[in-house]
């Protein structure tokens, strides 16, 4: 049960009898119970693209994506996705932005507002349910974007470097937004990022995808969310000596690959 | 010593034009920086006010003859006159009316038509291939080429009037609404279909009010092209209507009249801009926002 990857490999063809570009190659991948899956890679890694396969947005040229045993067609609200950024409605208000999601599966007015006014809470964001969005800061945006995420109830929630336009203060206060929020409604969790140190923090399993063909190149095993969400500060989390020297072997790896490409 | 850090600020505040050539720190509220920024009001009345002024002083002078520049005071007595009197045995505001029903009537519908069609264009290829080459052919042609055919095909009667002002219309309303619905981001589509949207209602919910900002300035521009038609339509066989009235007006020399009646029509034209801006802002205040 849950999201099962099985060889799945993404060829783009190409014009002018130029060889296909392989963007995903024969990945393999398991994202269950509350696993928090974080994926970290240079860019064009592939990362999105594989994003794009459990959002059903982008189909498999083999192997094949499942859902609880069943195969992923399409895009579904079982998959919801946050983005990292542009993907809020600006004429609609926080609260009906949060309701979006419901509002399109046809769910009535007052149980639509009840549900999306729930994860406005849990967010923080109750003083803004009528704000207009775009006259919000970042990290706030963002906010309502998780919110809006979690209220259908998805099996798996996929998260394409949502930190990654905000500055590094909210970055980390969003953080651990995050892992509170997984913490309290144990979804699974498919999270893409550039920053070594956020993927570490975050997840309870690291892939460290490479280039050209893009596929998983290392699996990491991580204790530091649960640390974290234990009580140990976010910053003794970050400074303890078996973190910092997974951060150094993990950025030691994407440099060789880099080098390995160039 | 701070003096010399900023050796600009005393030598050239001298310049008459000074603040066009440096850059100045802003007030607070402004944008260091952002170009066209600040009000504009009273540097456009006193622009209005100038042109009055001139136009004034070369009647006043004598130095154009009346036939040809009629002094504003007279301008101002033939709109009393025809305010009182009418033109042509028809009452002003009939003018008024007739030309603004002509010019509305055809705008409602260029947009009826028009912005549905525009979304399709956008929406569907098959749409697009179809009308592109019609809309794409008639729309440089100046609608006084194509005025003779309205005519021979639909008489001289309110059809072909209305018909050659709508189709001025049409087709910039058609293009901005075409235009629109590529406003919005693949992020926001992504994010309607992965919460289980229809093809119709990532439409409805997504794609038209991203769209909806820049179908609103199509149609301002739509009804700036209809006022433009508005006196080649009624060119032929009208006897009412303000582009009726400075035609006719013209053939007599009664250039007060004419006068007047382009001041009319600008002024009209501009009080619906000033409404349009003002929906504007009530239902798309996000434009360019996000």
């Amino acid at each position: 049960m849950g999201l099962n990857i099985k060889q799945a490999s993404v060829i783009y063809p190409t014009a002018d009898g130029r060889p296909p570009v392989e963007a995903l190659r024969t990945i393999d991948l398991e994202i269950v119970n509350d696993d928090f899956v974080v994926a970290l890679g240079a860019s064009g890694c592939g990362k999105s693209t594989l994003l794009s396969l459990i959002a059903g947005f982008l189909a498999p040229s083999s192997g094949e994506i499942l859902l609880d045993g069943a195969k992923v067609r399409g895009p579904g609200a079982d998959r919801a996705v946050v983005f990292q950024k542009h993907a809020l409605m600006p004429w609609l208000n926080v609260l009906d932005n949060v309701a979006f999601g419901l509002k399109l599966q046809g769910v009535a007015e007052a149980p639509r507002y009840e549900i999306a006014r729930g994860f406005i809470r849990l967010l923080g964001l109750s003083d803004f349910e009528t704000s207009r969005v775009y006259k919000l800061s970042g990290g706030m945006q963002q906010r309502v974007g998780i919110a809006r995420a979690l209220t259908c109830n998805p099996k798996v929630l996929l998260m394409d470097e949502p930190l990654g336009a905000l500055d590094a203060l909210t970055r980390e206060k969003a953080q651990e937004l995050i892992l509170n929020i997984w913490h309290t409604t144990a979804k699974s969790v498919f999270f893409i990022t550039h920053s070594v140190e956020e993927a570490l923090f975050m997840g309870t399993k690291l892939i460290v995808m490479s280039p050209r063909p893009g596929r998983i190149a290392h699996r990491f095993d991580l204790p530091f969310s649960r640390q974290f969400l234990g009580g140990t500060s976010a910053r003794q989390v970050k400074a303890s000596p078996e973190f910092i020297a997974l951060r150094e072997e993990v950025l030691k790896i994407i440099f060789s690959d880099e080098e390995a490409a160039a | 010593m701070t003096e010399h850090s900023y050796p600009n600020t005393q030598s050239r505040k001298k310049g008459v034009l000074f603040f066009l050539m440096k850059a100045r720190a802003t007030k607070p509220g402004e944008t260091y920086g952002v170009p066209g920024q600040g009000d504009t009001l009273w540097l456009s009345v006193l622009s209005i006010l100038g042109i009055i002024f001139v136009w004034w002083l070369f009647t006043f002078m004598g130095w154009v003859k009346p036939m040809f520049l009629p002094s504003p005071q007279a301008v101002l007595g033939k709109f009393v006159q025809v305010w009182n009197e009418g033109f042509t045995n028809t009452p002003f505001l009939e003018h008024v009316g007739i030309s603004a029903a002509r010019v509305f009537g055809a705008f409602l519908l260029a947009c009826l038509i028009g912005i549905p069609l525009g979304i399709a264009m956008g929406m569907s290829p098959f749409i697009r291939g179809i009308f592109d080459p019609p809309l794409e052919f008639y729309r440089p042609i100046p609608p006084l080429a194509y005025l003779p055919l309205m005519i021979i095909w639909f008489g001289i009667g309110e059809t072909s009037k209305v018909l050659l002002i709508f189709l001025s219309v049409l087709a910039p309303v058609a293009l901005g609404a075409r235009s629109g619905v590529k406003s919005a981001a693949i992020e926001q589509i992504h994010a309607a279909y992965s919460f289980g949207a229809s093809r119709w209602q990532v439409m409805s919910h997504v794609i038209l009010p991203s769209a909806l900002p820049e179908i609103l300035t199509a149609m301002r521009i739509g009804i700036g092209f209809g006022w433009t038609t508005l006196v080649a339509a009624e060119m032929v066989a009208a006897t009412k209507g303000l582009g009726y009235m400075v035609l006719t007006a013209s053939q007599f020399l009664q250039t007060s009249t004419v006068i007047m009646g382009i001041i009319v029509i600008a002024i009209i034209a501009y009080a619906f801009d000033m409404l349009m801006r003002w929906i504007e802002r009530r239902i798309v205040p996000w434009k360019g926002r996000m």
